[in-house]
């Protein structure tokens, strides 16, 4: 394969927004101290919640579980500090609804030591152990959807893994969180690439990564030794190139066929943050407690690449950045293309929480909408080859039986053609408001 | 808590927009036909403008009349009634009488756009409709052309623009036939170069085949214009065209003659292009442009009219929604299309 080829892979379709990722690209990770109160809520991840071990009033310790799966699809979480248990009940979640949560107070005068209680070594784990102890370690996808690990990590009878895909693509602009790990932990990254070609039995690995990284790449091809399964392909810069479907598209030019899985292709899609996570589990002892968060945006006084205790509340997160600026008129947790705007920053810090951006009247101001002219660019935008100006035409008529047979249901909300609207319409929200009327209907 | 939450909003994602507005695009094909319209004034005078000011003046009102009252100023505010009018005054004749520009303006706006529920939703090209409209009730007045005045004349004022309503016009200045019509009923070509800059006797603004083409290049490189379409009209009205030149070339002109003569490159880089009125999909926007090349031609050689793009496109505006649905995309990971 020439290296010509190597770098114009990609998936058809799709946007350029500006990077903004300038802020802090080169910002090293920096550590939050601890805070004096956490919040940690029960159905932080896709699936089941968890149920709570503790009693109000409990002493905990660092790292300590708190909170078991409720069932297969659902994970444990752990005390991110050492502390006692204040209260568990409905706390602000960041939808702005009431949801159950362990409100955990630090011992100020705790060290903050790691509960020491090393996992078996990884090698000596079967399939099934390995499972188990990647559910016990609450380690879910950390690119922002917080899907539980360890269920893809389930491979059905008759199927095989061959290709480990690594997703360092990092298309949201802004975010760098996966740029610093990939630049700060490389060793890390490829130990949790080992850990997990070896117990997947996947015979290769391919780490994605958008060419506007050249350092990160940089970086991991000089840890990587010829001959090694292991390669970093440099991917154009595009938008979503991070979702898994477009990322297998883009690196192995193969399409998921509608409604299967990257597994059925014999594929398995992480995140560069997730392998770490598994890294630091088997070799530091440490469960998922903590993540890299970006901290940036106009509206921020000094942006900043950190690792956070989960369940730190973003207003603390956002006082060790400076705190918002005066002109703040908008905070989004996880990327600007797709994360979810905020209303209290009382709301903690999740396993998803890939970005805490704060945005001002500038970028917060929407134009006017005007009616569709059928421009055509959000067809041109739309990486699943939907056609969005349709789609959004019915959806104002409510016509979502319609929508369907359009394959309303097939769009991942990436927003790509809400960003080429020249009539700013809001062709995703109409899209998610018939998403969520087929769901309820049936 | 320590400080008070700011008045935080909750708009939902994408926070990132694109810097290209609805209005702005209308605005880059006004300014795409600037120099047109400049080079309208130099070779057809003062009368060339006082049409453009009748007939977008009747597409504003037109607008403005038909508008609840709550909603005018935004209608008027995404340019596009004004650009109407503009496109309807580029393919008139230069010694038209006013009121039938003002007329044809009105109709252009009233039945080619606001009955269909305005901006976005008509099915044929507003000033194509309008300009219909013309040829059909006042045949003589739409087809009687004048050769350009030039500079010179700049003052020189045809009576035949201020006839009155109802009234048959009267023509003082030296009428002659487009280069279409020559080549129809005389035979006759017109050189290349005389097509190119436009000192010939057509449309207002279709004489002057660079400064369409070089308007057409702006619109491009600000990507407000599907390049199918024109690419898809070109390809297919050059072709056709050499085919009958080739069967016999004393009877049918020349491809360059055909792409560069008449409204063919007024109509295929700015009326055939209306995102409104022509295919979305990328696929679509092929079939729709060779459809009107090779309709153009087909009027053209074998009509009754020397001229075929109006038509063409409105045939074509027709066929629209159909092309739509045939040539939906495949979706991602799914084996049929969407419908």
């Amino acid at each position: 394969m020439s290296p010509l080829r190597l770098f114009r892979r990609s998936f058809s379709h799709g946007v350029h927004p500006e990077g903004l990722k300038e802020q802090t690209a080169d910002r090293p990770i920096q550590r939050v101290p601890f805070v004096e109160s956490y919040v940690m809520p029960l159905g932080q991840h896709i699936g089941v919640p968890a149920k709570p071990l503790v009693r109000v009033g409990q002493r905990l310790v660092r790292g300590e579980p708190i909170a078991e799966a409720g069932a297969f699809v659902s994970t444990w979480l752990h005390s991110p500090v050492t502390g006692r248990v204040r209260d568990i009940g409905p706390h602000r979640y960041i939808d702005g609804s009431f949801k159950p949560a362990i409100e955990i107070e630090a011992d100020p005068y705790a060290t903050q030591q790691l509960e020491q209680r090393l996992p078996p070594a990884w090698d000596s784990l079967d399939a099934a152990q390995f499972i188990q102890e990647i559910q016990r370690a609450g380690i879910v996808g950390m690119g922002g959807a917080a899907f539980p690990a360890h269920v893809k990590y389930s491979i059905p009878e008759g199927q095989q893994i061959h290709d480990l895909l690594v997703n360092g693509a990092e298309c949201e602009p802004f975010l760098t969180n996966d740029h610093r790990l990939m630049m700060e932990r490389p060793d890390a990254l490829l130990r949790g690439i080992e850990i997990l070609m070896v117990q997947l039995g996947a015979e290769r690995a391919a780490i994605g990564v958008e060419a506007n990284k050249p350092d990160a790449i940089e970086v991991l091809r000089s840890r990587i030794d010829d001959g090694s399964p292991v390669e970093v392909v440099a991917l154009p810069v595009k938008y979503p190139q991070g979702a898994e479907k477009m990322l297998i598209k883009a690196i192995y030019d193969r399409e998921v066929p509608a409604g299967q899985l990257p597994r059925d292709l014999g594929i398995a899609v992480n995140n560069v943050g997730t392998l770490v996570a598994i890294a630091d589990r088997f070799d530091r002892g440490m469960p998922l407690i903590e993540r890299v968060v970006t901290v940036s945006g106009p509206g921020v006084t000094y942006p900043a690449n950190l690792i956070v205790p989960l369940g730190t509340p973003v207003r603390e997160v956002l006082r060790f950045c400076g705190g918002l600026r005066e002109e703040t008129r908008e905070v989004v947790m996880g990327g600007p293309m797709m994360g979810a705007p905020i209303a209290s920053l009382d709301v903690p810090v999740l396993k998803g929480s890939s970005g805490i951006l704060a945005f001002t009247e500038q970028e917060t101001r929407r134009p006017k909408e005007y009616p569709c002219i059928r421009c055509g660019r959000c067809l041109e935008a739309c990486p699943y080859f939907l056609n969005p100006s349709r789609l959004a035409r019915l959806g104002k008529a409510r016509l979502f039986q319609e929508m369907k047979e359009f394959q309303v249901m097939d769009c991942v909300e990436c927003g790509a053609c809400t960003f080429a609207c020249p009539s700013s319409i809001p062709i995703v929200q109409l899209i998610r408001t018939a998403k969520d009327n087929l769901r309820h209907l049936r | 808590m320590a400080s008070k939450d700011p008045h935080l909003l909750l708009q939902s994602a994408p926070m990132l927009r694109q810097g290209l507005t609805t209005p702005q695009a209308m605005r880059d094909v006004l300014y795409a036909l600037t120099p047109i319209v400049l080079a309208a004034l130099w070779f057809f005078g003062l009368g060339a403008l006082l049409l453009l000011l009748v007939s977008v003046a009747g597409a504003v009102l037109t607008e403005w009349v038909f508008t609840p009252p709550e909603r005018r100023r935004e209608a008027l505010a995404d340019n596009s009634a004004a650009l109407t009018g503009l496109l309807l005054a580029l393919t008139l004749p230069p010694a038209l009488p006013l009121w039938m520009a003002f007329l044809g303006a009105v109709v252009a706006v009233g039945l080619g756009k606001v009955i269909w529920g305005g901006l976005g939703g008509n099915l044929f090209n507003p000033a194509l409709v309008g300009r219909a409209f013309l040829l059909g009730t006042f045949p003589i007045a739409m087809t009687t052309w004048v050769s350009p005045v030039g500079p010179d004349g700049f003052f020189d004022l045809s009576s035949s623009l201020f006839a009155l309503p109802f009234h048959a016009p009267a023509y003082d200045a030296v009428s002659s036939a487009t280069p279409l019509g020559l080549m129809k009923f005389q035979q006759q070509g017109t050189d290349i170069s005389r097509l190119l800059i436009g000192n010939t006797s057509g449309s207002l603004g279709e004489t002057s085949g660079l400064l369409l083409v070089l308007g057409g290049l702006y619109l491009w490189l600000r990507r407000d214009l599907d390049w199918r379409i024109p690419a898809g009209i070109f390809a297919a009205a050059g072709l056709f065209s050499l085919i009958l030149f080739l069967v016999d070339g004393s009877r049918f002109p020349n491809p360059f003659f055909t792409l560069f003569s008449g409204g063919l490159l007024l109509g295929a880089i700015y009326m055939a292009t209306d995102p409104v009125t022509s295919p979305v999909t990328p696929r679509g926007a092929w079939i729709f442009g060779l459809g009107i090349g090779l309709l153009a031609v087909l009027i053209r050689m074998f009509g009754g009219f020397p001229e075929g793009m109006m038509y063409a496109i409105l045939l074509m505006n027709a066929a629209t929604p159909l092309i739509d649905r045939y040539t939906q995309p495949r979706v991602f990971g799914r084996k049929e299309r969407s419908r």
